[in-house]
């Protein structure tokens, strides 16, 4: 295997912008699955829907970020109501019933798969732009500009989430609601309507994550299975419910991947990634930046 | 009434025989059941729903025939997802409960190979569709395989044998971690050794790889002469956009070989210009003299209907293929019984839309058609152009050639022609 200094730069560099990938598709997971415990295991196939769905309005001739901005609202909208679903349902009865709604988001999830089959067939989708299959070359190193979006957008995402769940009454709301939902009630708030709220916005960024999902290589209705592990793994990794944890956490998983794919044998590379988790778990069960 | 004992036990024993007979007796009375497990989703989902076009298009022809032994036939297919797991249950669902009369194998190596101890220990005839090597271990001799390769050899030979025509002296191999590309890259690290290629990378990538840029970028620091690639469809887009992206170096001659999914005509569609130089396997491009353009014909309007692969240049004339050899195995037979049927396979030459097809003793088909070709003058979004023989131009085996590979791999990008 080749060693040197350039090499590991473009390692580390690629590692970077993976990672600020992985962030953005795990971020919506980050609110939903460690602000709220809600087991979304449906969260990569919604991400795919904001994939489909950036196809569709992209197609008109928009580009595909400004699509996936579009579509926030939309799927915001989806959030609140599959959420107020899953609560009537399953979470209003109980801690175990509330577990039992991790069969209604696994068939949420299969619902949405096959739903694309029925109207996009299997084939795989892309979209088209400016930045999607040109690099960036600085003297010997290229750097795909789909990538540099993904950067881009990954750490908008990660501080306006920060900004807004520490500066504003709502986001505060949410935190709260995360850490202790009695109290909460006691001030005079509805956890329920916080947590759809929360619900919403997890679902609303996932339409932006699908955009980029659709940007960064092509989709086909079956792609949300590679993302159901790597996600979770770095919400967990970042301890449930820190973005800025999520940032870190999808950082060092990508750094880990781009390295033992650049030095070591490539087949190593998932198990680095959850070697790492188990690692990180052994030392500090919270997780990087948990409580 | 009163029955006596010996009429009880009479009765006991005409009931456990009954119950004794096997599941193919009781299909004789209604249609005859072909079943299949086929990927419908996931990533070979594409190909396994164009080639179910196929099939299905089989089975209306023979019923117009009047079915085989006067019996309609009827084709039962789940979807395994391309998953391998669910392949062992569907086919003993397929078999027990449905109780089909003659099996046919799902598209590709990976959902292949857990079949194949099943269908030995069951003495089943199996009709392989597309998978590589699945039976070289198993050793089943009731195995026939549509693919037109048979050994390694086959498969990489064109790609290996013009690389040393050009000088190469080293390569680089870039294998997904399964069945089917490991398979390939076993024989294919095989014949480099034997060509006196030094292998200057060798990396297999695990199925769940999301960017290949680093690994691109490794490939570009080897500096190897030629880069034989051995994908599924997924990442071989994803591999195709890499290399555009990060570039493999000026010093590659030749670049692809093994790579699934480039032969789909809306993979080709979409990646457009991004193929021009990739020399890649086929198993038919236009411009090969087979008795296929009836079928392609018809084929296009089913599978506009399907949403699937509208050209269906790669799988669909195959699987038809597999429709036609029972067909004439059945008839020729004048049986459903699998023992005959192989043996009939065996024995004679079948006639099929991709040509005459005769099996060699391990069930593959003993004169290998696969080509080489390298991709030239594609455009951007024009699926019609891939009708065109001048888009693939085959330079293995001389029997199909119709031009020479253009090299280096940079050249050959820009080439018009």
């Amino acid at each position: 295997m080749f060693f040197s200094f350039e090499l590991l730069l473009e390692a580390l560099m690629f590692g970077v912008l993976l990672g600020c990938f992985y962030t953005a598709v795990s971020i919506g997971l980050s609110v939903s699955f460690g602000l709220l415990d809600v087991p979304h295991v449906a969260h990569p196939a919604i991400m795919v829907l904001g994939s489909y769905a950036t196809y569709i309005v992209a197609s008109q001739g928009l580009d595909p970020i400004l699509s996936g901005v579009l579509l926030m609202p939309v799927f915001f909208v989806l959030g609140v109501l599959v959420y107020r679903f899953y609560y009537e349902s399953f979470e209003r009865r109980g801690t175990e019933a509330g577990v039992r709604g991790l069969a209604f988001f696994f068939g949420l999830a299969f619902i949405i798969e096959i739903g694309l089959i029925l109207v996009f067939g299997v084939d795989q989708r892309t979209v088209e732009a400016a930045y999607i299959g040109e690099s960036l070359e600085l003297g010997e190193y290229r750097i795909p500009y789909r990538m540099l979006v993904a950067f881009g957008v990954a750490l908008v995402l990660t501080f306006s989430l920060t900004l807004y769940l520490s500066k504003t009454f709502t986001g505060r709301a949410i935190k709260a609601v995360a850490q202790d939902e009695p109290a909460l009630r006691l001030m005079g708030a509805n956890p329920v309507r916080i947590k759809q709220w929360a619900f919403g916005i997890a679902t609303g960024v996932s339409a932006l994550a699908g955009a980029l999902l659709i940007i960064v290589g092509p989709v086909e209705p079956a792609i949300d299975r590679l993302y159901i592990g790597r996600t979770f793994c770095i919400v967990v990794l970042a301890g449930l419910g820190s973005m800025t944890g999520t940032l870190a956490a999808g950082l060092i998983l990508g750094i880990a991947e781009s390295m033992v794919l650049m030095f070591f044998g490539a087949s190593w590379a998932p198990a680095v990634a959850f070697g790492l988790l188990l690692l990180v778990l052994g030392v500090r069960p919270q997780g990087l930046f948990g409580r | 009434m009163k029955r006596t004992r010996r009429e009880i036990l009479k009765a006991g024993a005409a009931l456990a025989v009954t119950a004794g007979i096997p599941g193919r007796a009781f299909a004789q009375a209604g249609p005859v059941k072909v079943g299949m497990s086929m990927p419908q989703t996931g990533s070979l989902g594409a190909g396994g729903q164009a080639a179910l076009v196929a099939l299905r298009l089989w089975v209306d022809d023979v019923n117009q025939r009047g079915g085989l032994l006067n019996r309609k036939v009827e084709l039962i297919a789940y979807d395994d997802q391309t998953n391998p797991a669910n392949v062992p249950g569907i086919y003993t669902k397929l078999l027990d409960v449905d109780k089909v009369d003659l099996i046919i194998a799902p598209y590709g190596t990976v959902p292949t190979a857990p079949l194949m101890p099943m269908a030995k220990q069951r003495g089943l005839l199996v009709m392989g569709n597309f998978s590589f090597q699945v039976n070289a271990k198993v050793q089943h001799d009731m195995w026939f395989n549509n693919a037109p390769w048979n050994n390694a050899s086959s498969w990489s030979d064109g790609f290996f044998a013009n690389g040393r025509k050009l000088g190469a002296k080293t390569v680089a191999f870039l294998a997904a971690d399964q069945e089917f590309a490991q398979n390939l890259a076993n024989g294919a690290r095989e014949l480099a050794k034997k060509g006196n290629l030094k292998a200057v990378y060798d990396q297999n990538y695990p199925p769940t790889t999301t960017d290949f840029s680093s690994l691109v970028r490794g490939i570009r620091a080897a500096k190897p002469d030629m880069v034989f690639v051995m994908s599924y469809p997924n990442d071989s887009v994803a591999i195709v956009r890499a290399v555009n992206e990060i570039g493999i170096g000026s010093g590659v001659k030749m670049f692809g070989g093994g790579m699934v999914g480039l032969q789909f005509t809306p993979i080709m569609a979409s990646l457009g210009s991004l193929l021009n130089g990739i020399v890649n396997y086929n198993s038919y491009v236009p411009g090969m003299k087979y008795p296929i353009d009836d079928f392609l014909k018809r084929y296009a309007q089913r599978a506009k209907e399907a949403k699937v692969d509208p050209l269906g240049f790669y799988l669909p004339p195959f699987n038809y293929a597999i429709g036609q050899m029972l067909e004439q195995a059945v008839n020729g037979a004048k049986s459903l019984d699998h023992k005959q049927l192989a043996a009939y396979l065996k024995k004679n030459e079948m006639k099929t839309v991709v040509g005459p097809i005769r099996y060699g003793p391990d069930g593959e088909w003993a004169n290998a058609r696969v080509v080489q070709a390298q991709f030239r003058g594609v455009v951007d979004k024009d699926v019609e152009q891939f009708r065109s023989p001048a888009k693939q131009v085959v330079i293995y085996p001389d029997a199909y050639k119709t031009g020479t590979v253009i090299a280096p791999f940079e050249k050959a990008r820009k080439a018009k022609k």
